[in-house]
């Protein structure tokens, strides 16, 4: 479906991305763990059009999308969750969601869409009226998803959706995720810092190294490598 | 308070006397007069004395407020009332305003000046609620304002004078123009953001005036274009003596001439296009463009990820704030009948977004109270000549200290929920 090949990604002078490939099918769950500065972040920006791929190809259903405008990949069905949140924070909770359906031929079919949302988080519901500044961090991460889902995307990418959030609501977070995949057919790409969370969740996962894809393999084989067990994982002796 | 506290407070209040001293002393202390032949001063000790005096009795009594951590209540309380009155019944409040404003020019004590400061008034607010636009709603600080201005205004006069063309034609044109001049401005400074465009609009507001004033063959320079038509009353002119055969305004209602009808037909006018700025902003907020602005001003980055074109939302915000600048320019080349590049200088751009600013950003009301608040104590201090810079200035302060945010800094939702006052 999403198929990444040999891409390289400059911030000037300096190369973030060294020739990855990557592929995700239909209806998968695939994980992208590494350390600080391995470039996770800058592979979903390239993907979403964001950063430019100097070299390599990325292609979707087909289609070359590597030089195409951030809004026409999210027309074609990829929509980023960015890392942060960037929640408009100044716009009520609903405007927030009423802008992820901007891609969505203009919120025809906002009020079915928007009542999945709610469904899947309650909390947000509650809250429609709010200013998206004054939710908590996790309610945030709901509606930065929620919002995401909006514009009806075949593939979401996530980036580091368990960042500075308590860990109870990390583990419902990744239950929505699991759920958005298995219910709403969603293709999730999940750029993770907590890697145990992020293989125990993935059908497949990559680790990025310095720009660089060094490992490869479905998540419960990673789970069970010692160098990543050592390198990602706490307490990896122990396992 | 204690002791110490009062020491210190002194010790400030003294320091901020020597550096009044410093400050005032050549300046208001050595006045230069010119007596036969050469120039000679003569000091006058006694005015910086008092001003240095009123300085450190300033000073003290800000620290004993601060030292007390009570503030100056009276003013404070009357903003934060005056934005929970206008959270709750915003719209009273608008009609009541707009009732006023129709009937304003009927009242007993309105003259020719309280009607003329009235135009001058509404003219800042349709400017103000056109850059709020751009500024407010897109966060696309634009110092460069009046460029837009003036283009409309000199659309205006050089299709009026030239083709003969009625103003309810040269309006749209004017208009058209200056949305065109958004665009053009819009495309260079797309990938500018915050202070950097900033300096660019400044720029091009430069750029625009020097343009008027170079382009001798089109523009008549420095001299600026006189004999601009002025409006007509659905054809029927404002003047004394109509030509043969043609009614005017008063033959044709059977009045009395006066020069009134015409202000007040000009105040009418700027009311319906500032009204129609403020009803156009309202709407356009709840469609997804004008949403988009505001997202665009939260955060950029999101606004990609998420399917927004921000080149598009850009390009529109600039082109429908400018837009509005240049029907603002036409009405003031039609009031006027004279206009010249002295008009659309910096410190216009400045007014427009200091009253913006101070009002809220994005606060459609707040530019109307800064409106009021700016250009009403300037004009209350006219008769203090240059010195009614200071009253702006200290007024800006006023605001700034006690309402850093603006006077109404509460963003509106768009949206409002089922069971939600209305």
């Amino acid at each position: 479906m999403l198929k990444i090949s040999n891409v390289e990604t400059f911030y000037g002078k300096i190369q973030a991305l060294r020739g990855v490939d990557l592929d995700v099918n239909q209806g998968e769950i695939v994980s992208l763990i590494g350390s600080n500065g391995a470039g996770k972040s800058t592979l979903l920006m390239t993907i979403s059009g964001v950063n430019k791929a100097k070299r390599g190809n990325i292609v979707f259903n087909g289609e070359n999308i590597e030089n195409r405008e951030p809004h026409k990949i999210v027309d074609l069905g990829i929509c980023q969750v960015p890392e942060g949140r960037r929640i408009f924070s100044r716009l009520t909770v609903e405007e927030n969601l009423r802008l992820g359906a901007h891609a969505n031929e203009k919120g025809k079919f906002f009020e079915t869409d928007i009542k999945e949302v709610y469904d899947l988080f309650p909390v947000l519901s509650d809250r429609k009226t709010q200013r998206g500044g004054t939710l908590s961090g996790g309610e945030q991460q709901m509606l930065a998803i929620g919002r995401a889902l909006m514009s009806k995307p075949k593939v979401l990418l996530l980036d580091e959706p368990s960042l500075g959030i308590a860990p109870k609501l990390v583990n419902q977070i990744f239950i929505s995720i699991k759920n958005i995949n298995k219910e709403k057919n969603v293709t999730i790409f999940l750029v993770e810092q907590n890697a145990k969370k992020a293989l125990e969740l993935a059908d497949r996962a990559y680790v990025l190294v310095n720009g660089k894809v060094t490992i490869k393999g479905s998540g419960q084989e990673l789970l069970k490598n010692k160098d990543i067990q050592a390198a990602y994982l706490e307490g990896g002796a122990k396992n | 308070m204690e002791k110490k506290d009062i020491i210190q407070s002194v010790k400030d209040s003294l320091f901020t006397g020597v550096i009044a001293l410093a400050l005032f002393g050549p300046i208001v202390g050595l006045r230069t007069a010119s007596k036969g032949e050469g120039l000679f001063i003569t000091p006058q000790w006694g005015i910086v004395f008092i001003l240095v005096g009123l300085c450190i009795l300033g000073r003290f009594l800000i620290n004993l407020n601060s030292a007390r951590k009570t503030e100056f209540t009276f003013f404070s309380k009357f903003t934060s009332k005056l934005s929970s009155v206008t959270e709750e019944k915003a719209k009273h409040l608008a009609i009541t305003a707009i009732l006023f404003a129709v009937v304003f020019p009927f009242l007993p004590f309105t003259d020719r000046y309280f009607m003329d400061v009235a135009i001058m008034i509404l003219t800042y607010i349709m400017l103000g609620w056109g850059l709020n636009i751009v500024v407010g709603l897109a966060g696309l600080l634009d110092l460069g304002y009046v460029a837009f201005y003036a283009v409309g205004a000199y659309s205006y006069a050089l299709i009026a004078t030239t083709f003969g063309w009625s103003f309810w034609i040269c309006l749209p044109l004017a208009g058209v123009f200056a949305a065109f001049f958004g665009i053009l401005l819009g495309f260079p400074v797309l990938r500018l953001r915050g202070d950097y465009l900033a300096i660019v609009t400044l720029g091009f507001g430069e750029i625009i005036r020097i343009v008027l004033i170079n382009w001798y063959e089109v523009t008549n320079g420095p001299d600026g274009i006189t004999g601009i038509p002025r409006p007509s009353f659905f054809g029927l002119p404002f003047k004394r003596s109509p030509d043969e055969g043609e009614a005017s305004f008063h033959t044709f209602f059977n009045l009395e001439y006066s020069t009134m009808h015409r202000i007040i037909f000009l105040y009418y006018l700027i009311l319906i296009l500032a009204l129609i700025t403020n009803y156009f902003t309202l709407k356009i907020r709840k469609l997804p463009v004008g949403r988009a602005w505001e997202a665009l001003r939260e955060d950029e980055i999101a606004c990609k990820s998420l399917g927004v074109n921000p080149t598009n939302t850009k390009l529109t915000a600039f082109a429908i704030g400018a837009m509005f600048g240049g029907f603002a320019g036409s009405f003031f080349a039609t009031r006027q009948a004279f206009i010249s590049p002295e008009s659309f200088t910096f410190i216009e751009s400045a007014i427009i977004v200091a009253i913006v600013v101070l009002g809220g950003m994005g606060s459609q009301t707040g530019v109307v109270l800064a409106s009021i608040f700016l250009i009403g104590i300037t004009e209350m201090f006219r008769d203090l000549e240059q010195y009614r810079m200071i009253a702006f200035g200290g007024a800006m302060v006023l605001i700034m200290v006690f309402k850093p945010k603006g006077i109404l800094a509460n963003r509106k939702p768009t949206i409002l929920m089922h069971g939600d006052k209305k």
